[in-house]
């Protein structure tokens, strides 16, 4: 989010030189940017470098907590469990919402009933997903021995090896609509002319769709990999409350490591040291994605059209 | 002073995000009296005890409408973490819930709760109502810190009667016995136990009872008094050597790993027939009574206390569990809210009809007298069980996550629900549990 907004306010202000508002208008973003930001983050910097159980005074502790926040297996977990998170999520996301979002941009409004529905889950906070999937997903009251159908009797929760597949699918469940909105509004910018020229030269659909669609969804498909991507680092309510990390440490995501460190083993210089991890790690992907959108990011992809 | 400011920032910090992620669970009661920002305000659990805990305080405010209470209330997860934040933060409520023990230590080292000392000198009548045993659990270094405010909850083996008589088994008097079972109700189609394996505590009970019958009481003690590697005591090891072979053999039920307690499936579990046993406090008697029906007062659910071990060394009357619940009375709290508390603490707990209220949902008050209102009551056996344990027991131990340091707590936590899963064998958790023995 933040990269995107900078790019924005970039050209903005690139037009704004000249004749533009005062510099004082951007003080009270900046002003909620510093409180609720950077004082937060200067604050949990300085707390990875104490020792602190939430009641008594603050120790300095030079790197006691980053040590043993390093040496311990189960940040090392935790960060492989977030990569697999970040990876399944985007490959399993990406290309449904893309489909989607050029489906349900059509005119037709049998698409358009069908993309209402397909917003639904969006509506839902992630907490009320979670308890829902978590009474359906039960081995002994849920869906499977509800249906009577032995398939989806599954341990889908307290197994090991499918629970990573199942906390995907939820969080694909829920943010797949968001994802379908991004590129249905990025399919209906494309200029028709493109189109029509592409009919023109004989291309069918699927090479319409390869040709022109495709590349003229790069800016769309950086950002909603962005969200996505970046986003994956924040699944916590969710997971929280489908499986509190659990079973053992199989989904005990970085940002529930960070949680569960804090607050219920009260380790606050150990919980601010992966809280710094995790902002790290954010920021370097987020960089690095809009870095692959190339460097002149301001151009326009409508030109000539 | 720099270190003050920055640790109010912090704490700030830590109460905003958690006011973001607990805000939505708090319920308050409806409010009776005058009830204002000014009273003094009580933290409570949902469950067993809601309604008795409701009932009193909507009775004291009606006859102290210049010293009413704000009550409200949460589920026991979310609350354990709330209160801690809320009470670092300087936003506790007067009436702190808790289980005593270490967290209670942490609560008095770092000087934000009352010494109740003075006050229960000058009340005589407040301390002599007590079970003496129970009440010892409020000190921390000989000062009086915490009152116990409702029932005593030993940890108890339940069963289901009928499933028990369609198997044609006994309840387990041995481990022996115990093991033997588990193929029996597993080829009649039953899980043997029910667990709530996702919450972790639940684990703990087997933990603590296998290691009581096992080594005696000492093996804990020594653990709880920080000592190096006491963790290695060979009782601890074999304890957790027989609760992997019970998973082994497919005692717990499938997908236990995935039951929270706060929902109560695991009780739903042994009382729709889908389990034949579980290992659970005494307050799940409350809970199961409210919830299915006519199962408890048809006489259907059993009780009975942990099998003992061949050759250990523990007394079969040993109990493991919470002594009670406390109050305790939060330091930062103005004065007319602690006068309010005291007040209340003297006059408005365990009034006859308080302790009427505990004993008719099925709850043994930790108060002295009590044994003909028990025997008068419809919970007769289950009662008159839970009391004799609590009170003829020589060794009353408190459930370990609660006796220890928060750290060590959550630690032994998640190393237990490693060796449920079988990530781990014994030794490793040993190892990780002796490193975490403060030097």
């Amino acid at each position: 989010m933040a990269s995107i907004t900078t790019t924005s306010r970039r050209t903005l202000s690139r037009q704004s030189l000249s004749k533009g508002p005062s510099g004082w208008l951007v003080a009270p973003a900046l002003v909620f940017f510093l409180v609720f930001a950077v004082i937060p983050l200067a604050g949990v910097l300085f707390l990875s470098f104490t020792s602190w159980d939430g009641l008594g005074e603050i120790r300095l502790d030079g790197v006691g907590s980053w040590a043993s926040v390093l040496t311990d297996p189960v940040t090392g977990n935790a960060l492989l469990v977030t990569a697999k998170i970040i990876v399944y999520s985007f490959v399993v996301q990406a290309p449904i919402s893309l489909l989607l979002g050029v489906f349900t941009s059509g005119a037709q409004k049998y698409r358009a009933a069908l993309a209402v529905l397909y917003f639904v889950p969006l509506l839902l906070s992630s907490a009320a997903v979670a308890i829902a999937f978590k009474a359906l997903l039960d081995p002994n009251f849920g869906m499977g021995p509800g249906l009577g159908i032995p398939a989806l009797a599954q341990d889908w929760l307290g197994n090991s090896d499918l629970v990573l597949f199942v906390v995907v699918f939820v969080i694909a469940w829920q943010f797949v609509p968001f994802h379908t909105l991004i590129y249905q509004g990025g399919v209906r910018q494309i200029p028709a002319s493109l189109y029509e020229a592409a009919q023109i030269d004989g291309a069918g659909r699927i090479k319409q769709f390869f040709h022109v669609t495709l590349p003229q969804l790069k800016y769309t498909m950086i950002t909603s990999s962005t969200l996505m991507v970046v986003g994956s680092l924040a699944y916590f309510d969710l997971v929280f409350v489908l499986t509190a990390g659990g079973p053992g440490y199989s989904t005990r995501l970085l940002p529930l490591h960070m949680y569960l460190t804090g607050f219920k083993a009260n380790d606050m210089g150990a919980a601010s040291a992966l809280g710094v991890i995790l902002v790290v790690i954010g920021l370097v992907l987020a960089l690095f994605l809009q870095r692959l959108g190339g460097r002149n990011r301001s151009a326009s992809q409508l030109e000539g059209a | 002073m720099k270190f003050l400011r920055l640790r109010t920032a912090g704490t700030a910090l830590t109460a905003g995000a958690l006011a973001l992620s607990l805000a939505a669970c708090g319920s308050s009661g409806p409010a009776g009296g005058s009830v204002s920002a000014d009273s003094a305000s009580m933290w409570g659990l949902t469950g067993g005890n809601q309604a008795s805990l409701q009932n009193s305080v909507d009775a004291w405010n009606s006859a102290h409408s210049d010293q009413s209470i704000k009550v409200e209330f949460f589920a026991n997860d979310a609350y354990k973490t709330k209160v801690r934040t809320a009470i670092g933060a300087g936003q506790g409520p007067t009436f702190i819930y808790g289980w005593g023990g270490g967290v209670l230590k942490s609560y008095v080292d770092s000087g934000q709760v009352e010494d109740l000392s003075g006050f229960l000198e000058k009340n005589p009548q407040v301390r002599d109502r007590y079970l003496p045993a129970v009440l010892k659990n409020g000190e921390i270094d000989g000062k009086a810190y915490a009152i116990p405010n409702n029932n005593a909850q030993p940890v108890v083996l339940y069963y289901n009667k009928e499933v028990f008589e369609k198997v044609g088994a006994q309840p387990p008097k041995t481990w022996d016995e115990l093991m033997a079972l588990v193929p029996k109700f597993k080829a009649a189609g039953f899980a043997p136990f029910s667990l709530a394996g996702q919450s972790k505590w639940p684990n703990l009970m087997w933990l603590e009872y296998l290691v009581e019958r096992i080594g005696g009481p000492e093996v804990f003690a020594n653990i709880a008094a920080n000592k190096p590697n006491a963790w290695s005591d060979p009782a601890v090891t074999e304890a957790l050597t027989k609760i992997q072979e019970l998973v082994d053999a497919g005692g717990f039920i499938n997908g236990f790993s995935s039951i929270a307690a706060d929902s109560s499936a695991d009780q739903a579990l042994l009382y729709t027939g889908k389990a034949a046993m579980i290992l659970q406090g005494g307050w799940i008697y409350q809970g199961m009574k409210k919830d299915a029906g006519n199962f408890v007062s048809s006489g259907k659910l059993g009780f009975t206390s942990f099998p003992t071990v061949s050759g250990g060394k523990g007394d079969p009357g040993n109990v493991v569990g919470n002594p009670s619940n406390f109050w305790s009375l939060s330091a930062k709290a103005t004065d007319a809210q602690k006068e309010a508390a005291l007040n209340y603490i003297k006059d408005g707990m365990f009034t006859e009809k308080n302790t009427q209220d505990l004993i008719d949902s099925g709850a043994v008050p930790v108060v002295k007298g009590i044994e003909s209102k028990l025997e008068a009551s419809p919970d007769k056996d289950f009662l008159t069980f839970a009391y004799g344990l609590a009170k003829d027991a020589p060794t009353f131990t408190m459930s370990w996550d609660q006796a220890l340091s928060p750290a060590q707590g959550d630690a032994m936590l998640s190393n237990l629900d490693q060796i449920f899963l079988k990530k781990v064998t014994p030794q490793q958790f040993v190892d990780t549990m002796n490193a975490t023995v403060e030097k």
